[in-house]
């Protein structure tokens, strides 16, 4: 079990996790990203399009920005291909990315959490990379269709989201060197309350102070609702499958590892 | 409560990886990793690298789906 075990696994498991996102992705989350360029399009969308129309980097003139086809010169990508290759390029390589990044972490953290087996550690890493890096982001930053959103304000936005997805880093980290500290005095399932209980309660703090974002508009609650959900389920799948894949491989590499040392012994022996 | 016999007993040592060995792949892959996972999610929304709208069309739909802002 060495450094580029862990990382040739969490690669592999990452393209297949980006794979698996972009089906869920494609299936469930287009019609939805298909409708809310519609509705964009058709001028339905009026609380922020219009100061959109006016400031948007991209294109001016066109009524806020244009998702394909537009003959604006070489930057435009056509909605087909945005869909298809362009979706598959982001899934995949943040796919690869995390797979790559989540293994290097399991390599690290291997033996060093408490008693957990290689095997345990690992599917605590990717659980609380999902909780820390995907969904408690989303809950105070979720996903936004086309349409909702302002060009202007995409600098604050970015700022905010990450900042918030740093802190979540962070905080979810201290939870689990806290979790490691207390494992020895007061048992597993105390300490594990405990790190998740503080974790829980910084980010509601840090979520209630940090600015709240709405420029949803009169965008369609129940559009909203489905993209968001379509999105959640893609990350879910991401992470579903960079977790139980690089857990199942982790498993055997340890099971392989443990069965060469035993027979090593055993050659000894005789 | 069920790990009290737990330390003496001690069935098969847990292996663990020498940070000395991981830090290089850490460094390399990580910022790596990181420098992807920038041009995925944000390039060319709040921050351009190369000047244009061409990364950010291309990924346009995976920026959305994965729930980072993207205009």
């Amino acid at each position: 079990m060495n450094a580029r075990a862990f990382l040739v696994r969490g690669l592999l498991v990452g393209l297949l996790a980006g794979i698996a996102a972009f089906a869920v992705a494609y299936a469930v989350g287009e019609p939805h990203v298909e409708r809310a360029i519609a509705l964009e399009e058709a001028g339905g969308v009026a609380a922020t399009s219009d100061e959109e129309t006016a400031d948007h980097p991209h294109e001016a003139g066109t009524p806020a920005h244009s998702h394909g086809g537009g003959g604006d010169g070489g930057a435009s990508v056509s909605r087909p291909t945005q869909r298809t290759w362009g979706l598959a390029t982001g899934t995949l390589a943040i796919g690869v990315a995390l797979g790559g990044l989540v293994a290097l972490v399991a390599a690290g953290t291997l033996g060093r959490l408490g008693r957990l087996t290689p095997r345990q550690s690992t599917a605590a890493v990717a659980l609380v990379g999902f909780t820390a890096f995907a969904l408690v982001p989303f809950l105070k930053y979720p996903a936004t269709p086309p349409a909702v959103g302002s060009g202007d304000t995409i600098g604050e936005r970015t700022g905010y989201y990450f900042l918030f997805l740093l802190i979540s880093l962070a905080v979810g980290i201290g939870a689990v060197v806290v979790a490691t500290r207390l494992w020895q005095r007061r048992g597993a399932f105390e300490a594990v309350a405990i790190a998740a209980t503080g974790y829980v309660a910084v980010m509601i703090v840090a979520g209630e102070l940090m600015p709240t974002v709405n420029e949803v508009g009169d965008f369609p609650a129940d559009e909203l609702w489905f993209f968001r959900r379509a999105s959640l389920y893609t990350l879910a799948m991401m992470w579903a499958v960079i977790g139980v894949g690089l857990t199942a491989l982790v498993g055997r590499l340890h099971e392989q590892a443990a069965s060469v040392a035993a027979r090593r012994e055993l050659a000894a022996s005789l | 409560m069920s790990q009290s016999t737990a330390a003496p007993v001690s069935e098969v040592a847990i292996p663990t990886i020498p940070l000395r060995e991981l830090a290089p792949w850490a460094l390399f892959f990580g910022l790596l990793g990181l420098v992807v996972i920038f041009f995925v999610t944000t390039d060319q929304g709040a921050v351009s690298l190369p000047a244009g709208t061409a990364v950010h069309e291309w990924v346009h739909d995976g920026r959305h789906l994965l729930g980072f802002p993207c205009h």
